[in-house]
């Protein structure tokens, strides 16, 4: 292995160390906390790990300041204040998205809450959010949810009980992706994969509460 | 033919009309292209010749800075649509609406790429904490515990009182200075040989006032502001005021002398059946 490539490596172990583990409250790692660890071409080593990740389903995933994505091609400064995670670069079967903690209408719920803030410019109040998700949920449970929402840093909400999308979804969530899917999507009854299963139990959550 | 009072009144109203709606607009109530800003801007200058007061001069300011910034709201509407993450809200509302909860989760999955994170401990950090547990000193050395003597209850005295800085002494010095003048009022007018029956100084119309003044008298005593006399056979107590106070407490006014103040006691003094 010659020299150089023995330096990246040992960057790109650093730069595994600094991004897997939580170092702070929230995850992630700032830009200039990286450049600091490995170096001004810190850039250059996450595009190597990215590239590495890619086998493995993941990727390195760049958040700028206030989720503003630059038009062009990002600046040193630009990338010192920007956010870097891992996160899944595929897809979660809604199987594997149970397994991980999530009751499927729980994700629903959650969906439909970032979409109707998007469609709001980013901003919608509380009370509108809570009439939306009430009519797929059990009433006892929007307000819980959308605690959960903000407690995990989807959401966010200012003193005016108005809601806004918080770091965690500009870090997981397409957007973009989101939305389009859903204009294009038709009515559809079940679930793409382990559909059967998975209505079961949303059929048991409902009349459970019913 | 209106007047031009009547004009002008009705120049305000308009006005005053004009800001709340730009105020509803930008509340996010009201659409901002609800507002025609060029017919606005047409009111706005056909009564603007005819403001006189600083009043209505700050009313026509007041709509033209609301108008600004509903224009503001109307550009900023104008650079979302034109963005790529623009999408018809009323579409996307009726598309929500219209999905079904397992539609919704299938959608969202192929948006949702979920931060992979680790909060196991590391080698590293699990040495240090093995570390830091062998030098940890025992609870029990951290936090001795203290050693609070069982205290049986008991009775406080004035004096303790006054060293706990629960009660004034100066208060109280004024208070029996003030009683050792009354007892010396009192055998001045009503006893005889410088001295009158106990009951007959303590004794008052209620029983509580009674117990209070039996309180007081018994300091008088202590203090060296007056002293008992006791006629153990006619079993009558007397209490003497001293001209002037003791300033060294003798070894015979540490003598203490148990007086039943009961309110059988004081019922029998009322009746002058104690002396």
């Amino acid at each position: 292995m010659s020299k150089r490539k023995g330096l990246y490596a040992s960057k790109m172990k650093r730069a595994t160390h600094m991004l897997f583990y939580r170092r702070h409250q929230k995850p992630g790692v700032k830009g200039w906390e990286l450049r600091r660890v490995l170096g001004s071409d810190y850039p250059k080593v996450l595009e190597i790990l990215d590239d590495y990740l890619k086998s493995l389903d993941l990727q390195v995933k760049t958040v700028f300041e206030e989720g503003k994505t630059p038009a062009g091609k990002p600046s040193l400064e630009e990338l010192d204040k920007a956010r870097f995670y891992i996160t899944l670069r595929g897809e979660l079967t809604p199987k594997e998205a149970k397994m991980i903690g999530w009751r499927i209408d729980d994700l629903a719920g959650l969906a439909v809450a970032i979409v109707y803030i998007i469609s709001k410019k980013g901003q919608a109040p509380r009370k509108d959010v809570e009439a939306m998700l009430s009519e797929k949920l059990p009433g006892w449970k929007v307000g819980l949810n959308v605690e959960r929402y903000i407690r995990y840093g989807y959401l966010q909400q200012d003193d005016k009980e108005q809601l806004y999308l918080d770091w965690r979804t500009l870090a997981e969530v397409d957007e973009k992706a989101l939305t389009d899917f859903l204009l294009k999507s038709e009515a559809q009854t079940t679930l793409p994969t382990e559909g059967a299963e998975e209505n079961l139990d949303i059929e048991e959550e409902d009349s459970e509460t019913s | 033919m209106h007047s031009k009072k009547e004009q002008k009144k009705l120049g305000r109203e308009k006005l005053q009309r004009i800001i709340e709606m730009c105020l509803a607009i930008e509340n996010h109530t009201v659409d901002p292209f609800m507002l025609d800003v060029d017919n606005i801007l047409a009111i706005v200058k056909e009564y603007f010749p005819q403001w006189e007061q600083a009043e209505e001069l700050n009313l026509d300011a007041e709509a033209i800075h609301h108008l600004a910034s509903v224009i503001k709201l109307q550009s900023e509407w104008v650079k979302h649509r034109s963005t790529s993450l623009y999408t018809d809200p009323f579409l996307l509302e009726e598309k929500l609406t219209q999905a079904t909860k397992e539609e919704m989760l299938s959608i969202f999955l192929k948006a949702w790429h979920p931060i992979v994170e680790l909060e196991q401990l590391s080698l590293h950090s699990f040495a240090e904490a093995l570390r830091y547990w062998e030098t940890l000193v025992p609870l029990k050395d951290r936090w001795p515990e203290l050693a609070v003597p069982e205290v049986a209850a008991g009775t406080a005295t004035r004096d303790e009182l006054v060293k706990q800085r629960i009660l004034s002494d100066k208060v109280f010095s004024e208070e029996l200075e003030c009683y050792w003048q009354e007892l010396k009022a009192k055998v001045g007018e009503k006893g005889s040989d410088g001295k009158m029956p106990y009951w007959d100084f303590i004794g008052a119309d209620t029983y509580e006032e009674t117990v209070q003044r039996a309180f007081l008298t018994s300091f008088l005593v202590t203090y060296g502001y007056a002293a008992l006399e006791i006629h153990p056979l006619e079993e009558a107590v007397f209490i003497k005021p001293l001209e002037k106070p003791l300033s060294k407490i003798s070894a015979q006014q540490l003598i203490s002398i148990p007086i039943s103040v009961t309110f059988e006691n004081w019922q029998k003094w009322k009746r002058g059946e104690l002396k």
